[in-house]
């Protein structure tokens, strides 16, 4: 078995007597792509909450590649190298494509507030240096030259890109996506799912994702995690999850359980 | 087509009629009759009631397409008519009934005398009436002129009406270079004579027409030269022209407006220093005044030389009073860490709050003087030259703001602006991307503490004593007012706002008693027409205006994506 970059053990996060996440365990081997998926409120949010730092978990631990983050606040954790995307996109959305990148890139940045004050040369040089980068950030998601457009500004696909490209930007192990292509027509989804394929094979970095379009998520799952009211009820390969009943039953109704097998175009 | 405009008459002079009885109600109109603005001619009470008038008729007609000559001019008559009727029916209302002055402390027989031009109520009233059915009428005519020659005309009568209305100004800087003889042909002791008025309006006149008839080339031939680096070389003139104006402003201001301008200098460098943790962090900080009174008190007590202070050199005084307003910054910043909105603002109120009430208080009477402040506060001094004249402080003054500008325009171009912004736009999602929020939000309200502490300090030796007045929750407000108007994050914006809201009061005494008055008119005017601001940052400006600009979008671009990878 393969070296595993994130492991979750035993994680349970309540909201009041609301087990929101119960018990879960939870791993992802190095350089994988693996998705969570489970009907809504079935925890996956939260736990991505839990993993960011966002919400602090109850029980059980969460250890990211050697170093426990739990109690750890997201800023840190991000310094650690997770970062993530949002449901609802969450740009700044005033601020432009290119500034967004930028502060996305705040843990590599090491220069001092009072920099820029004495114009010191290591603040500028840092600074020039971060514009290049994002700038080839903005190439590599097709954003070239509209750096300078406002976030809010930009079309729906291209804020989806962007706020991908944020996450990028601090050079982090691991990706979480939380519904990369909500909101997207076929073509679009296709195109984004293409893309997320690609950044694992040229960057090498390891993802975890959330989505409801099953065609996407057996598409470029290695491993599928299922929730359901906050409890692990399968995991396995693509092919294992589209037979398993359970999961044909959480997401179809008991009846259904028996004869059919997923739509993978559900 | 008339039975709108007839209809509209009656609706905007009933509006107006209600503004002009009830500047007459509370007491404006007759206290800014002792006002002249020319001499003989007009005072600022006269002009708050024809005012109102002239507009109506204006407003009346605005919204027609064409206009016909007949109906227009009736309709701003009748406009004006019925502006004039309220304030005729308080006329005749205080005429029968002696009394109502029990109930309206300001409806004084001086109030009906100049109502009614001193001709009794009957005779007084149809002058009135006649006057303002007149500017009424007027008004409307306005929109029977072409626009090329209506244009010059009212810009040269605004310009009239604004230096008569500053005449301070001009009758300062006019002592300063004219000869006595001179200054008493063109100014009276309250306001402008006829003949400078027809100067003045002779003068803007002649420019507008200019303007009118060749600014347009003028403006066409500028906008083909807008490449980057003239724009720069361009910025950079300007820059250095304002600051050599600046300089030699004492010069021909004259000591009492020197004085003033040494006042808006200190709320300006306070507004900078707001401006940061407002505008650039987006943290509603309610008790600004307590940095600036930490800055006053600490430099009062190290320096002073009566029985509280030290009697130490200002110079090193300052630093320590300005680090312990940072200091204090930091403090009271920990514990509203985790406040947003509403909540941090009411915090922050109340630690302004704290602050007045400690500085008042019998228990720090003996360490700080209470009620009776501090006094004998050193002054600054090189070598044998010691800080004395509202010109001397004037320069300190701007050293301070010109420096606090500085810094807040290199933070907010660089990695420290970006957090801040960034923190404003959301908060979690900027602490998700790596910013550590509580040194992101200290650093917004230490760096705003130490502008506020200079500002107490220089303010502290400027007035030789500080006293607990000088710190109530006004100032907070004052000063978060200043970004407001002048434009939030936006740094010429607030130095603007700091004119505007400092320096024009100090100028129109008269506006005194109604100053929360005229600030809140003037908020909600600001709120309706320019909500981004006087002069906006170019962010701001952004965000007023982007609603318009998606909407304008939504029909250009359908659905656009580029292909992935």
């Amino acid at each position: 078995m393969a070296e595993n970059i994130l492991d979750a053990t035993n994680v349970t996060k309540r909201f009041g007597g609301l087990v929101a996440v119960n018990r879960l365990d939870f791993s992802i081997p190095k350089g994988a792509i693996v998705s969570i998926i489970g009907p809504n409120g079935a925890g996956k949010t939260t736990f991505f909450n839990c993993i960011t730092g966002f919400y602090q978990i109850d029980e059980g631990d969460i250890v990211f590649d050697g170093d426990s983050i739990k109690g750890r606040s997201p800023d840190r954790i991000s310094h650690l190298g997770i970062s993530r995307t949002y449901q609802n996109i969450r740009l700044f959305s005033q601020m432009s494509a290119i500034e967004n990148i930028l502060v996305g890139m705040e843990p590599r940045l090491q220069s001092h507030w009072w920099g820029p004050i004495f114009g010191m040369r290591g603040t500028k040089m840092e600074e020039e240096k971060a514009v290049v980068e994002a700038n080839q950030l903005l190439d590599f998601i097709g954003l070239r030259g509209k750096g300078d457009s406002l976030a809010r500004n930009l079309p729906y696909g291209d804020q989806r890109r962007l706020e991908i490209a944020r996450a990028l930007a601090s050079n982090p192990k691991l990706l979480l996506l939380d519904e990369p292509t909500a909101g997207m027509n076929p073509r679009e989804t296709a195109e984004t799912t293409e893309f997320i394929r690609n950044l694992r094979d040229e960057i090498g970095i390891t993802i975890l994702l959330i989505e409801h379009d099953m065609r996407v998520v057996m598409g470029i799952s290695e491993d599928i995690t299922v929730l359901d009211y906050g409890e692990k009820i399968a995991q396995g390969s693509p092919a294992e999850i589209q037979r398993n009943p359970r999961v044909i039953e959480a997401y179809l109704g008991r009846g259904a359980a028996g004869a059919a097998t997923l739509e993978v175009t559900a | 087509m008339s039975d709108f405009i007839w209809r509209n008459a009656v609706k905007i002079g009933l509006i107006l009629g209600t503004v002009v009885l009830l500047a007459s109600a509370i007491g404006m109109v007759e206290k800014f009759d002792e006002r002249d603005l020319i001499v003989g001619i007009l005072t600022l009470g006269q002009l708050l009631l024809y005012i109102p008038a002239l507009y109506a008729g204006y407003l009346t007609v605005v919204g027609e397409k064409k206009h016909a000559p007949a109906p227009t001019l009736l309709g701003g008559a009748l406009a004006g008519f019925i502006t004039a009727l309220p304030v005729v029916g308080l006329i005749f209302l205080a005429t029968a009934w002696p009394g109502i002055r029990e109930y309206f402390v300001n409806v004084s027989p001086a109030l009906i005398e100049i109502l009614t031009f001193g001709q009794g109520p009957v005779v007084g009233s149809l002058i009135l009436i006649g006057i303002m059915a007149g500017l009424g009428l007027l008004g409307a005519a306005i929109h029977l002129i072409p626009v090329r020659v209506r244009r010059p005309i009212i810009t040269a009568l605004i310009v009239t009406l604004v230096v008569s209305l500053f005449s301070d100004v001009p009758l300062n800087v006019a002592n300063q270079l004219l000869s006595r003889d001179t200054v008493r042909i063109l100014f009276g002791t309250k306001g402008i004579t006829v003949a400078a008025a027809i100067i003045i309006f002779v003068i803007s006149l002649a420019a507008a027409v200019f303007w009118e008839w060749r600014g347009r080339d003028m403006r066409q031939s500028r906008q083909v030269s807008q490449d980057p680096a003239a724009t720069k070389r361009r910025q950079r003139i300007v820059t250095i022209a304002m600051l050599l104006f600046l300089a030699i402003l004492p010069q021909i201001l004259g000591i009492f407006l020197t004085n003033v301008m040494a006042q808006v200098g200190t709320f300006a460098l306070m507004a900078l220093g707001l401006n940061i943790v407002v505008g650039f962090a987006g943290l509603l900080d309610l008790g600004y005044v307590a940095f600036f009174a930490v800055g006053a008190y600490v430099t009062g007590l190290l320096t002073s030389t009566s029985d509280l202070g030290l009697g130490m050199n200002f110079w090193l005084a300052m630093p320590i009073a300005v680090a312990a307003s940072t200091i204090t910054g930091i403090i009271l910043g920990i514990p509203v860490l985790r406040l947003r909105g509403d909540y941090l603002a009411i915090v922050t109120l109340g630690f302004g709050e704290i602050i007045r009430v400690l500085v008042r208080s019998d228990l720090l009477k003996p360490v700080i003087g209470g009620a009776q402040g501090i006094l004998n506060i050193g002054r600054p001094t090189i070598g044998n030259f010691e800080f004395v004249t509202p010109q001397h402080f004037y320069y300190l003054i701007l050293a301070g703001c010109i420096l606090a500008w500085f810094i807040a325009s290199r933070l907010r171009d660089g990695r420290l602006g970006r957090r801040w912004m960034a923190m404003r736009e959301d908060e979690d999602v900027a602490e998700a991307v790596g910013i550590n929020l509580t040194t992101t939000k200290l650093l917004a309200f230490a760096i705003g503490a130490t502008f506020a502490g200079l500002a107490g300090s220089i303010f502290a030796s400027r007035l030789n004593s500080v006293f607990p007045n000088s710190f109530e929750l006004l100032i907070s407000i004052n000063v978060l007012a200043i970004v407001i108007v002048g434009g939030i994050g936006s740094l010429p914006g607030v130095v603007l706002g700091a004119f505007v809201l400092v320096g024009l009061p100090e100028l129109l005494r008269e506006f005194e008693e109604y100053r929360l008055l005229m600030y809140g008119i003037l908020l909600i005017v600001m709120m309706l027409v320019r909500p981004e601001g006087l002069w906006p940052s170019a962010v701001t400006k952004r965000e007023m205006h982007a609603d318009a600009e998606d909407a304008a979008r939504e029909g250009i671009h359908p659905e656009q994506t580029a292909p992935l990878v």
